[in-house]
């Protein structure tokens, strides 16, 4: 007994530092990330209340409303949508990651940073800018119109094809950054041996450095992907109220329409996309190598 | 015949690299058109921003006779908001980001995991439910819930920043800092602070700039009160945004395009300085080992 007090003393003392580094943390991320997650979780189970807010009595009925003709259809558009924006950031991004990464590294950073300015404008006001650009008399018109494309103006404004551009340029840069790193990474000495053995440079690029590149790939999908799946903003700006995906239904659900357990069972329903895909990324990498930033 | 290969194939190189030039260009003015037409509406003589009608500064003179007193008040919260949210936010991601990476504890895994939510899952997700917590509690919604919205998705950026910053290095300086008899404040202030010192710089560029522009949770967690920036301008969308908050942003962009050059400039200058110094230390010893 009187051999351990000191030892227990020692241990106490080593714990302040501890309790004092990862203790604030730690418990922010449980009040305000784990609790209010698990409560939407539990909210989405029960009854809407006769004047909005929430009836605490179990049900299913939102999810079953999930399955409506009409939300199924919402959910449906929202995936196709949010896979179409993906598909896009990559096809687009990868060539230009490649290109970026391939430039000297004081070159390089230089060209990263010219891709982080135009962030600096706030993100509504760059989507209100391609608003401006496709109104019905805008520059774009007026150009279609001047080269004799189109006789009457067409309309872009509040249609999906502007909703689509407005979530391209929005994503593409997340969809950029994270495959630049894994590109950068890339020995150069592989890509040399595999062409001394006699890959063409299309072989190369297939078996070595795609591969090689996947984990920044799959960092850009999930980057891209949820985020798209998840937004409001850009379908309000661009859209008008006019294209509606999950993300503006949640909000309404919020607003004036007040079915608080419907918006969580489409909450929770993201929830679980994101998580599956969480899934198939940690299966072959780990979740610290995700580029976030 | 080898010769025209060649030049084939130089001619061929030089053709590639110019076509990736031309697609960087492309990718390029995808994201600067935005901002250009941005920045040339804030010159547009009309009183909402639809149609171009002509050529005026004065929206750049009204913005600074504060005649606007909801743009002014609205950016004055956002700059409110985000420097706490900043302050907050790189207290506690600096200090977590150090304890999560130097201790191990009962949960440690769950935390780290934690950590990683309000990064990858939609944030009108984590928006909405705080928003049903904070109701459900009788929270009142206001600027109060609206900085725990910000700084829950800043910590976490905080957090990992400063992870990718520690390596074996500050384990070592640490414990050599211990050794010569500094305490564990000391220790704290004098050598971890000062070796991670530009993973603290960004991780608060970084929250300062994820709260300012940040839409969703301010909408949500706002309630009935005063309304950040880009909230008022979601909320101005449909009926036109009025020139001169293009005239304040277009003045916002330059300031921090400045403010970068500035601090650039600022560390090259340091850093040949330090150069200067360690060469003429340098010479310096090598001077006075020559005279030994």
């Amino acid at each position: 007994m009187t051999a351990n007090a000191p030892a227990l003393k020692k241990k106490r003392h080593n714990r302040m530092p501890m309790l004092a580094q990862a203790g604030p943390v730690s418990i922010w991320m449980i009040l305000f990330v784990t609790i209010p997650m698990l409560f939407i979780i539990y909210i989405s189970f029960m009854s809407r209340g006769t004047f909005g807010g929430v009836e605490y009595t179990p049900t299913t009925e939102s999810y079953a409303t999930l399955m409506d003709a009409t939300y199924f259809k919402v959910i449906l558009k929202s995936l196709e949508v949010a896979l179409i924006t993906t598909g896009a950031c990559l096809l687009l991004g990868y060539p230009f990651a490649y290109y970026i990464a391939r430039k000297p590294p004081e070159v390089a950073s230089k060209l990263i940073t010219l891709l982080m300015i135009p962030f600096w404008t706030n993100s509504l006001m760059r989507l209100n800018a391609w608003m401006l650009l496709f109104q019905t008399n805008g520059p774009v018109n007026n150009f279609l119109q001047a080269i004799g494309l189109t006789e009457a103006p067409i309309t872009f404004i509040y249609t999906p094809g502007l909703v689509l551009l407005g979530l391209i340029t929005n994503f593409l840069p997340f969809a950029v950054l994270p495959m630049y790193s894994s590109i950068e990474k890339l020995q150069k000495s592989l890509l040399e041996a595999s062409a001394d053995l006699g890959a063409t440079p299309r072989t190369t690029f297939l078996k070595v450095t795609l591969p090689l590149t996947f984990p920044g790939i799959f960092s850009a999908i999930i980057l891209t992907f949820i985020p798209a799946l998840g937004t409001y903003t850009v379908t309000d700006m661009l859209g008008g109220g006019k294209v509606l995906y999950i993300g503006n239904i949640i909000k309404n659900q919020f607003g004036a329409i007040r079915n608080w357990p419907l918006g969580a069972a489409l909450s929770v329903l993201l929830l679980v996309i994101t998580a599956l895909l969480i899934f198939l990324y940690t299966r072959f990498a780990k979740i610290d190598d995700l580029e976030v930033l | 015949m080898n010769q025209t290969a060649s030049k084939k194939r130089a001619a061929r190189r030089g053709f590639t690299k110019a076509l990736g030039d031309i697609y960087a260009v492309l990718i390029y003015s995808i994201f600067y058109i935005p901002v250009a037409v941005m920045m040339i509406f804030s010159f547009n003589d009309a009183d909402r921003n639809f149609f171009w009608k002509g050529f005026t500064t004065r929206w750049y003179g009204e913005l600074f006779e504060f005649g606007n007193h909801d743009l002014w008040e609205s950016l004055a919260y956002s700059l409110v908001i985000a420097i706490l949210a900043t302050i907050i936010s790189v207290v506690v991601g600096v200090l977590g980001g150090i304890g999560l990476k130097k201790f191990k504890f009962v949960g440690k895994k769950f935390i780290d995991t934690m950590i990683y939510v309000p990064i990858i899952v939609p944030e009108i997700v984590l928006a909405v439910a705080m928003l049903i917590i904070f109701m459900t509690i009788g929270v009142k919604l206001g600027m109060g819930t609206i900085l725990i919205g910000h700084c829950t998705f800043c910590i976490p950026y905080a957090v990992v920043t400063i992870k990718g910053r520690i390596s074996g290095d500050n384990e070592t300086l640490q414990e050599a800092s211990m050794d010569l008899g500094a305490n564990r404040v000391q220790t704290f202030w004098r050598v971890t602070v000062p070796s991670i010192m530009p993973g603290i710089m960004s991780s608060a560029f970084l929250s300062f700039t994820l709260s300012f522009d940040d839409v969703v949770m301010s909408n949500m967690l706002a309630g009935a009160s005063q309304s950040t920036l880009p909230v008022l301008i979601l909320s101005m969308n449909r009926t036109g945004v009025t020139p001169d908050v293009n005239a304040l942003t277009s003045l916002i962009v330059v300031f921090m395009v400045v403010g970068m050059l500035v601090s650039n400039g600022f560390t090259r200058h340091r850093k040949k300085k330090e150069a200067k110094l360690i060469a003429e230390a340098e010479s310096a010893i090598s001077a006075a080992r020559s005279k030994m």
